[in-house]
């Protein structure tokens, strides 16, 4: 069910596209009117979305602190998993976002042999999947860029080049395409393991099958059903500078990779896909381990009813007398 | 909050960048004017398949040519000689205001040229 | 309960089977917590009073109490920019699934973080977001029902918050935070339990968390300054409320009450006569534990200011710490922010070796493992390692002060430092990776004793690794609450492998001035 529906989603979301310009011609609708309002909205909900998380405060300094902290002199601190200076928080989130430092981190717990004994094995699957996935998805973004930008820049250009370095036809294939097919097939396929089945909601399989339909148009649209580039180019253009023009040349094919990132970015702001901002705003990274050194200010900090020593003093004046602790008054 | 404010406006600013840098490079309004043949008529094919698919076509007369030995291409429009300079440079002599200009425009590379030959009254124009 | 052997047979850690959003939560004996009495939530002025039991069909909820936690919901989003962020960033990956010891333990699904998480995370998204409101169910979206709620007390007291599923999260989603936002909503319609709530009064009104009252307190270091002489031949004072000493000691009350705490307690004595402290206890503040902290962060601050309190008023320099878990994360991360700024203290510099210790400069309070291993650096301490040789000994990082602090080195520091045969448990089971011992945050009651020992079987199976490959028969930490739990889940799980406190270890090895031949160690066993 959970599978299911959302494919189904995707699966109607491309007919309607498929149909609405071979049927009716909806080159307005679909060529003007859903990039501007789908990108109005991912910008608008992004915003929101970034602004509603930073209005609240972080009150308490909460680090997960994963090495060695600063302590004394001769005992070596971990810069990077303990970090007590900017730099090293910088370094963390670096490691973080570009390297996904915490999911390499992965291990596996399994009940192992007859005996049952509890191991543990490194499991890097899904961080290489991760790291596939998403250096690619940079990758294409920037090739992306040669239809919006004039000129293109020379280093476009030679990331193409970089691309398909295993050129055999006069279209050559992309590395990236290739790896990041290899890295959402496995990320699809995992969710299928009973476990992650277990943990998984039909949102995160409708990501999976929008994504993945975007992989599979743009890669048609390459090889197989292609479309004008010049024509394409033109319009896109037109509509960067708000001055669409809508051309028929681009075929079925263009529409539902267009429409269809369209969509992925109008469903961004509210979707799981935020943590690509969330990551960086998460006060267990993104904080010094220097609570004891520096004072971490709460905003909200209010006055709370506390035991004053006089009331305890009070209460236990005899207990305290007996033992002959000392107290405020003097124990006479 | 002051931090993420300002990594948003710059967050902004790439996804903009594309719109500034063709402000920059004065090229807003761009868009290039490919210019036909002076011979007039319709090409190997139609021009719509053209324009889409003109490189799997000298793809597969490269094939073609060099492999099985065919030299003749049919197709509705008549029948061509199998051949990039004699046949397409022929008409599209004007390489850079034609062919050059549509593939820097996409920042397409053919590698057409690192083999061929551009003939003198082509290179000349 | 069944033996260990039949416990891991059954143990399914990989295929759960149905569907969280549907299934009901049953209150099995022994692996839950008792309600919290009348008495001490009155005590403390809790909200919604009343005597409840977990296992009661009719939980006798306020009439509105659904507003009551939608509108708690809400006030926390408002404050607490982590939650907000952990309801709306988690992908779903699953690498936290297998990093809970609870889930390891029990192969119950609801105890992946992620799932339990989203017992949370579900409610938020029907009431805070447009997608759950529009698509309910279909957008991981749940109604808040009697059920739902009944199911947030059984998960919510059933996660330690020891935050290591927070280290293998790749944007750092931790569930102590959930767990915690999730507590104070149970308490907002009067959900505690006794553990937490009954220890927190009884520290509120008398400063340790058996209530005992003062002269009690005094009459039980005396104790230990009369075993101490027995042992060592020496006359030891231990200051109470001393006015003017330079240094003031906290420690978690557990210390002078259980055992094996209390060798640890006899460990801090010794060394602090040895090198001539001049310190003093505080009746007062005499518990650095902070069961506040499992409640709510009100509590946590109301327990917590005794310390500063007391401080100011004895008029000494700086504060040091006992070895204790949760402490730690109060002191660490959290006694500045609530009860700060300690501007009436002076940077901590040890007396005795003269450093300053910079990385404490604000908050005015060390630990000791950080006072002791720079004793020992400077060659301050006369330590016989070979008092300790009858222990292979090996040392489990407690949850707090590993991913809360980084005291990673200095206890073993110190044990390299005083014992011979120091093995380490397997590199997924130690440091910033450690296991909680299964009783943490609140949950050390024996009525929840079964899913305690099932929580703790992820630690216990890395010590019966080194057991079996080095001998090791005595595991060291530093945790008040691992030196209660883990003898019993060890007995359990490995048999054979005592605990003790580092400290007790220091005591065992530091030879002091003017004592008597040592014939046993401080259990009153004698040395080989």
């Amino acid at each position: 069910m959970k599978v299911i529906l959302p494919f189904f989603l995707v699966i109607a979301i491309v007919f309607f596209i498929y149909g609405g310009i071979k049927f009716y011609d909806a080159h307005i609708i679909l060529g003007i009117i859903i990039p501007y309002v789908c990108f109005a909205v991912a910008i608008v909900g992004f915003v929101a979305r970034v602004i509603k998380w930073a209005i609240s405060p972080v009150p308490f300094n909460i680090t997960t602190v994963c090495g060695q902290q600063k302590s004394l002199p001769f005992i070596r601190h971990s810069f990077i998993e303990s970090p007590a200076s900017r730099t090293g928080v910088f370094i963390r989130m670096l490691f973080e976002t570009l390297f996904f430092r915490s999911l390499s981190r992965n291990d596996r717990a399994e009940l192992y042999g007859n005996e049952r004994r509890l191991i543990y094995g490194r499991d890097r699957y899904l961080w290489l999947a991760s790291i596939l996935f998403h250096w690619s998805l940079l990758i294409i973004v920037l090739r992306h860029l040669r239809f919006f930008l004039e000129p293109v820049p020379h280093w476009i250009l030679f990331l193409q080049d970089l691309d398909s370095l295993f050129q055999s036809h006069l279209t050559p294939f992309y590395i990236s395409n290739v790896l990041i097919s290899m890295g959402i097939l496995y990320l699809f396929f995992r969710r299928f393991k009973k476990r992650n089945y277990y943990i998984s909601l039909p949102s995160d399989y409708f990501i999976l099958f929008l994504i993945g339909g975007i992989i599979i148009s743009g890669i048609l649209l390459r090889h197989i059903y292609r479309a004008d580039l010049y024509s394409v180019k033109v319009f896109l253009y037109g509509l960067i500078y708000l001055n669409p023009v809508p051309f028929g040349g681009f075929g079925v094919m263009f529409y539902i990779h267009f429409c269809l990132i369209c969509i992925l970015l109008a469903y961004l702001p509210y979707s799981k896909l935020m943590h690509m901002a969330g990551v960086f705003l998460s006060p267990t990274r993104n904080i010094r381990n220097d609570s004891r050194a520096r004072r971490h200010i709460n905003p909200w900090n209010y006055p709370v009813k506390v035991h004053s020593y006089e009331e305890w003093e009070k209460e236990f004046k005899d207990a305290l007398k007996e033992a002959g602790i000392p107290q405020e008054g003097g124990n006479g | 909050m002051i931090k993420i404010l300002i990594s948003l406006i710059l967050f902004l600013m790439v996804v903009f960048l594309p719109v500034g840098y063709n402000v920059y490079t004065g090229k807003t309004a761009y868009i290039p004017v490919l210019q036909p043949p002076e011979q007039r008529g319709e090409c190997v094919e139609n021009v719509m398949f053209m324009r889409k698919k003109h490189s799997l076509l000298l793809e597969k007369w490269r094939d073609a040519y060099v492999r099985d030995g065919i030299k003749r291409y049919v197709s509705i429009n008549g029948i061509y000689k199998i051949s990039l300079t004699g046949t397409c440079l022929e008409c599209h002599s004007n390489k850079t205001q034609f062919c050059d200009r549509c593939h820097d425009y996409l920042g397409v590379k053919p590698r057409c040229w690192s083999c061929h030959n551009i003939p003198e009254k082509v290179a000349k124009k | 309960m069944d033996k260990p052997d039949e416990i891991k047979k059954t143990l399914n850690i990989d295929r759960p089977e149905g569907d969280w959003m549907e299934s009901k939560v049953e209150f099995k004996k022994g692996t839950y917590c008792y309600g919290a009495p009348l008495k001490h939530q009155q005590y403390l002025g809790l909200p919604h009073q009343r005597e409840w039991q977990p296992h009661d069909p009719d939980w006798k909820l306020p009439e509105n109490w659904k507003e009551i936690i939608i509108e708690g919901m809400k006030g926390i989003l408002k404050k607490n920019r982590a939650l907000k962020l952990f309801m709306d960033i988690c992908v779903r990956c699953g690498a936290c699934a297998d990093k809970c010891h609870f889930f390891i333990g029990s192969g119950d699904p609801k105890n992946m973080p992620v799932v339990r998480a989203e017992l949370l995370r579900s409610v938020y998204r029907r009431y805070f977001t447009l997608q759950g409101r529009l698509f309910r169910r279909l957008a991981g979206a749940r109604d808040l029902t009697v059920d739902v709620l009944k199911e947030w007390f059984y998960y919510f007291y059933q996660c330690t918050e020891c935050r290591r599923c927070s280290v293998y999260c790749p944007y750092g989603i931790d569930t102590c935070e959930i767990t915690m936002a999730a507590r104070e909503l149970l308490n907002l319609v009067g959900c505690n339990i006794q553990w937490i709530v009954e220890p927190a009064s009884n520290c509120y009104r008398t400063g340790n968390h058996l209530g005992v009252p003062p002269h009690a307190f005094k009459e039980t270091l005396g104790f230990a300054l009369d075993e101490i002489r027995d042992i060592t031949g020496i006359n030891i004072e231990a200051p109470i409320n001393k006015k003017g000493a330079e240094v003031l000691f906290v420690a978690p009350s557990a210390d002078y009450f259980a055992s094996p705490h209390w060798y640890t307690l006899l460990g801090y004595l010794m060394l602090f006569h040895e090198i001539g402290l001049d310190y003093t206890w505080s009746a007062y503040a005499s518990e650095g534990g902070n069961f506040g902290l499992f409640h709510s962060t009100e509590l946590a601050k109301r327990l917590n200011a005794k310390i500063y309190e007391e401080a100011k008023r004895l008029k000494v320099k700086w504060i040091l710490g006992g070895e204790c878990g949760h402490m730690w994360r109060v002191i660490h991360q959290y006694m500045d922010t609530m009860n700060g700024p300690a501007d009436f203290l002076e940077v901590p510099v040890s007396p005795i070796t003269g450093t300053r210790f910079e990385h404490a400069r604000s908050t005015k309070m060390i630990h000791i493992a950080e006072f002791t291993a720079d004793l020992i650096q400077n060659n301050k301490l006369n330590l016989d390692k070979s008092r300790n040789d009858k222990w292979i000994i090996t040392f489990h990082d407690s949850c707090n002060p590993a991913r809360s602090m980084g005291l990673l080195e200095e206890p073993r520091f110190i044990i390299k430092n005083t014992c011979n045969h120091f093995y380490e448990m397997p590199e997924n089971t130690i440091r910033e990776k450690t296991f909680c011992c299964g009783s943490g945050a609140g949950l050390g009651a024996d009525e929840n004793l079964e899913m305690r020992l099932k929580g703790g079987m992820p630690r216990a199976m890395a010590v019966k690794y080194v057991k079996e490959k080095y001998g090791v028969n005595m595991l060291a930490c530093m945790c008040a609450i691992d030196k209660a739990a883990l003898p019993a889940v060890l007995d359990y799980w490995v048999s054979g492998v005592e605990v003790c406190g580092v400290h007790e270890l220091v005591g065992n090895a530091l030879v002091m001035k003017g004592e008597k031949k040592r014939e046993t160690n401080l259990r009153g066993e004698p040395l080989e």
